[in-house]
């Protein structure tokens, strides 16, 4: 008979901690992933920073922009969410992990339809790269990072979508020990965190180069 | 709690606790899982060592007349990879540190116990695919993967194999994540930080390098599958980018990672010698402290792989000399182990001796490190057998050493069982005697200009190649004696007391094999680390 | 199995009597530490052994004056060290102004040399005793290092880039010329030999190759048939800035900034021109990148090096 798991902790609200704590170090583990391609970028940034901003100045900032406000309307449901959670409103909790859900959604089809007519502009690093000439080399790094950065990011928000349904399904369901408020919270630090790595791309990307004329 | 040598109840012991294959595929017993990785991590160790022994084999000779080109540098290569990413980095920290970093802080488990056992899945499943891989062929990079061999030349299957070490990293990130957390919230009552066993001090710190360093690591991989794939062009200077670049973030990772490699490594000295002395660690503090130094300054050196690579001499000049800084808090470590040796009462069991063989060999690797962090030496030095001997001083004459008398100091304790003494002094002796044998020599090859990882040399380097290779097949009998006899133990050994060794730590006052949760009740701690007292009789274990 | 046995390399360059030196301090100094080391491990295990009558009450386990003591006296051996071998890289890094240029252009499994007055040699280096030499080197694929263990040198040959090497031998006589970053399949055997030659023999070496044209003649040569003389020309109407003497002046940048004119700042001018413009001109040169191999922008730079002295000959030699 398989011996049933040891529970290491005292209490719930040790254990609350230890959940957060936990979360905190591998959100740091993923700054350091991000570590790398920001490096990059800064590296290039300062290498070549006129190819950069005329990079730069290719992306769709309309698009981009709307993304923000995308992603920052979805943290704000998020937040909600999770007080909603811990106060015990559970139905106001499952519809709001929904409207967060529905956001992380719809930032997903704004930067599909960005990537695509990107693809069709040639601005992949692939074979046909949009550019020649001289800063054409530059241009197409600038295009890598924000093909790597913006889809490395796209996945944790994937990952991220994943997460809140689980639990939203779960809620609706009354599972409430398994959508404890505990990892409601958990889950919208993740949330937030992916937000932020957002905020970050969001000028590195969009608004290099788009200042003055 | 027992404490003499009666058998122990099956409801008592973790082992017992369910034998299907299943209870033991989906446990959460860190225990357990500690096993699970002992296993697997002994099997990765023999496959690396199986390429090791091709190797050395067809260095006997200065013509390539076992192996083609090709097959030689596919076999350094996997040997590197897999003797790093899935022997050494995990040996300790995942093998015994799984099983007593809750045990030594008085804890029933470590705070995500579902967590570790998805650890060990992500690491067998990285090896198993870097063991595939091996076996569709392999790659032939090297293990340091340099751009734009990588990237652009090699036909091997180098995304196949870079994949295999990324899964396995993820193990790692979230085995440091795990401890660090247990160590701040799960210390028993009085255990404070300057109460812990230096063990835990050393895989806390450990566990920091591997949640900062391994995620760049994973990044580095995946622009180096993006560069092959894609041919982006970062670190392809026809497309603007920089080799260099690549060399970099290499680096960043793996020079931090030897010291995930050798400061557990020190943990386990650090719990040998007081308990085989009978006397605590001299310097307990500084002990502590030289942990974090290392660990800290060791994210700081990297550069001192690429001084002939082309970097700013300027970069080499603070590279070197932060080198000599790291080296410090090694030194004081050695210090104190001879101080903790001077007035104590000595007694030579194996782990003692693999310990004691421990401070010696770490000690010359670390001074001949010193020499290769010399500017003007490495110039000569590097990229030949000189920084070969060097880093196999300190992951084999030390880290190895130390798993191995970690594994023979806990062996009662995890198993239940003694394993024979005769035996494990002998192995102890042997590995001792052949890794000197295999290693030394390769300092004067280097000396005498020989660069490594070739294939074929010129006759007047086989002279030391043949003493390194006989070396090598003495060190490979210290390496498969243990495997005989303490799986002979397994079946047949003895049933062990929960104290053999008369150790201090709260591990030894659980029952051997340890029950499920460890502890009944909590333990409370009132005492230091370390509480020996070379004139006393056999103490009781603390409560 | 001969009976030959390697252990301490020839020393025959200035680099290598330094290196030796230090080297023989060093191994002096660790010998003397794991001596120590393992004396007091062996002597301590002797003497504390189980069983053995010895003092051991009141054993201290701590001391702060020895514990500084042995913490800040390795630290100040260690910066002895460090600034001794420092000194001596920096020595290494320095390259002599009269040093004699050899272009190298590594590639996989192979070394392609070529002298300035355009005698090339192939896995073979060349050179005089007593001279210092310098190497200017890039790599046409992978990443190598160009290891001469007898001189106690070695530099990587990166690809996209030049790294400068430089030694002077101090005897003749043939030594092993290396390959130390792996680079594929025939790494071990991508070796050669570095000839040290008298003065005299070496002149003569030297001369017997006379027949091609000197790198910078080939240079100018280039120079035209690429059309850079079209816009970098005397009589070119276009504003572009004048070449002559422009190896190794200070130059103005657009963005501000002042560099040296160096061969890795001429190599990056022909290949991404418009990374660092001139002050004062537009960014409208094309780039060559892809179209002119090592060996022959090594010979246009020194063409640049050399200017004015190489058109003479050339037309003389067309004559």
């Amino acid at each position: 008979m398989n011996a049933a798991a040891a529970e290491p902790f005292d209490d719930v609200r040790q254990r609350a901690r230890a959940d957060t704590f936990g979360l905190w170090i591998f959100l740091m583990t993923e700054l350091m992933f991000f570590g790398p391609l920001l490096f990059g970028y800064w590296f290039g940034r300062v290498e070549y920073a006129h190819a950069f901003a005329v990079a730069s100045r290719h992306t769709d900032v309309a698009l981009g922009t709307l993304n923000t406000a995308l992603l920052l309307s979805s943290s704000a449901a998020m937040a909600a969410a999770v007080a909603a959670r811990v106060r015990r409103a559970t139905r106001i909790a499952t519809g709001l992990l929904l409207i967060t859900f529905l956001l992380g959604c719809a930032f997903l089809v704004v930067k599909g339809l960005e990537y695509r007519s990107e693809w069709h502009e040639h601005l992949f690093p692939g074979t046909g790269f949009a550019f020649s000439g001289e800063d054409a080399a530059a241009v197409r790094y600038f295009y890598f990072l924000y093909f790597a950065l913006t889809a490395v990011h796209a996945l944790h928000l994937i990952f991220g979508m994943t997460l809140l349904a689980v639990f939203a399904i779960a809620l609706w369901r009354g599972a409430d020990e398994f959508a404890a408020p505990r990892r409601i919270e958990l889950a919208g630090l993740y949330w937030h965190f992916v937000d932020i790595v957002w905020i970050f791309l969001y000028p590195l990307l969009y608004l290099l180069g788009r200042s003055g004329t | 709690m027992s404490n003499g040598t009666e058998r122990v109840t099956e409801a008592d012991n973790y082992l017992a606790a369910g034998t299907t294959l299943r209870s033991w595929l989906t446990t959460h017993d860190h225990k357990r899982i500690a096993l699970l990785y002992m296993i697997s991590i002994t099997a990765f160790f023999f496959i690396g060592g199986a390429a090791a022994v091709l190797m050395r084999f067809e260095l006997a000779t200065p013509a390539g007349d076992l192996v083609s080109h090709d097959t030689y540098n596919k076999l350094f290569t996997m040997h590197g990879v897999i003797m790093v990413w899935m022997f050494l980095i995990p040996s300790i920290p995942a093998g015994l540190g799984n099983f007593l970093m809750p045990m030594m802080i008085g804890a029933r488990d470590l705070a995500f116990p579902r967590l570790n056992l998805l650890s060990w899945y992500l690491y067998v499943g990285g090896g198993l695919f870097t063991v595939v891989a091996l076996i569709a062929g392999g790659a032939d990079t090297g293990w340091t993967f340099y751009a734009p061999f990588s990237t652009l030349f090699s036909n091997t299957h180098v995304i196949f194999v870079l994949f295999g070490v990324f899964v396995v990293g993820f193990s790692s990130i979230l085995t440091g994540i795990n401890f660090i957390v247990t160590v701040h919230m799960l210390r028993a009552p009085g255990l404070t930080w300057f109460r812990l066993p230096l063990f835990v001090w050393a895989n806390y710190a450990t566990s920091i390098i591997l949640v900062l360093a391994t995620p760049v690591l994973a990044m580095t991989l995946l622009l180096l599958a993006a560069e092959r794939l894609l041919g982006v062009g970062i670190f392809d200077p026809a497309l603007g980018g920089d080799p260099l670049l690549f060399q970099h973030l290499f680096w960043f990772y793996s020079h931090p990672a030897v010291y995930i490699m050798v400061l557990p490594a020190m943990g386990v000295v650090s719990e040998i010698v007081p308990c085989f002395a009978r006397k605590r660690v001299y310097g307990y503090r500084s002990m502590a402290y030289a942990i974090l130094a290392i660990a800290i300054i060791g994210f700081m050196v990297w550069g001192h792989h690429m001084f002939v690579s082309g970097q700013s001499a300027y970069a080499s000049l603070l590279f070197s000399l932060l080198s000599f800084l790291v080296a410090i808090p090694s030194a004081i470590k050695v210090f104190n182990w001879l101080a903790t040796l001077k007035g104590g009462s000595i007694e030579f069991a194996a782990p003692m001796l693999y310990a004691l063989g421990f401070i010696g060999l770490f000690t010359l690797g670390g001074l001949t490190g010193l020499i290769l962090a010399s500017l003007s030496a490495d110039v000569h030095l590097t990229d030949t057998y000189f920084v070969v001997a060097h880093f196999h001083y300190i992951m084999v004459g030390g880290a190895v050493m130390a798993y191995l008398g970690g594994v023979h100091f806990w062996w009662p304790k995890i198993i239940g069982r003694t394993y024979p003494e005769m035996w494990g002094r002998i192995a102890a002796l042997i590995a001792f005697f052949g890794f000197n044998l295999t290693f030394f020599p390769q300092f004067l090859l280097g000396y005498a200009g020989m660069p490594r990882r070739y294939h074929v040399y010129p006759e007047r380097y086989q002279l030391l190649h043949v003493l390194s290779s006989a070396g090598a097949s003495i060190l490979a009998v210290g390496y498969l004696l243990p495997l005989g006899y303490l799986t002979w133990s397994l079946f047949r050994g003895p049933r062990a007391s929960s104290n053999p060794w008369r150790a201090t730590g709260l591990e030894w006052s659980t029952s051997s094999p340890p029950p499920p949760h460890n502890f009944a009740q909590t333990p409370v701690v009132t005492e230091e680390a370390y509480a020996y007292d070379s004139s006393a009789d056999p103490k009781e274990s603390r409560a | 199995m001969s009976g030959e046995l390697l252990l301490f390399p020839p020393s025959a360059s200035t680099a290598a009597t330094h290196l030796d030196r230090l080297m023989l301090a060093l191994t002096l100094l660790m010998s003397t530490v794991i001596i120590i080391v393992g004396a007091l491990l062996v002597v301590f295990c002797i003497r504390y052994r189980r069983g053995a009558r010895m003092p051991r009450a009141n054993a201290p386990s701590r001391s702060r004056r020895i514990e500084l003591i042995w913490s800040t006296g390795p630290l100040l051996v260690f910066l002895g060290i460090y600034a001794w071998a420092a000194h001596d890289f920096l020595e290494l890094a320095r390259v002599p102004a009269d040093a004699m240029p050899v272009f190298v252009v590594a590639k996989q499994w192979m070394w392609k040399l070529e002298h300035a007055n355009g005698r090339r040699e192939i896995s073979e280096l060349h050179v005089p005793v007593g001279r210092p030499v310098r190497l200017t080197m890039t790599s046409q694929d992978v990443i190598h290092s160009f290891y001469v263990p007898a001189f106690r040198i070695k530099q990587d040959v990166v690809p996209g880039r030049y790294t400068t090497l430089w030694f002077e031998a101090t005897q003749t006589g043939e030594y092993d010329l290396f390959c130390a970053e792996y680079c594929g399949t025939q790494h071990s055997l991508m070796r050669g030999r570095i000839v040290v030659m008298s003065p005299a023999d070496f002149a003569a070496w030297l001369d017997r190759g006379t027949q091609q044209p000197s790198m910078a003649q080939r240079g100018f040569a280039l120079f035209r048939s690429y059309g850079c003389d079209g816009c970098h020309g005397a009589n070119s109407s276009v504003h572009a800035p004048k070449l002559d003497g422009v190896a190794g002046r200070t130059v103005a940048l657009a963005d501000g900034r002042n560099i040296t004119a160096d061969d890795t700042y001429l190599r990056d001018s022909i290949l991404l021109p418009a990374r660092d413009v001139v002050a004062g001109y537009a960014p409208i040169m094309p780039s060559y990148a892809g179209q002119i191999d090592e060996a022959d922008l090594m010979a246009i730079i020194r063409y640049l090096h050399e200017g004015a002295a190489a058109q003479g000959d050339e037309d003389e030699q067309r004559h």
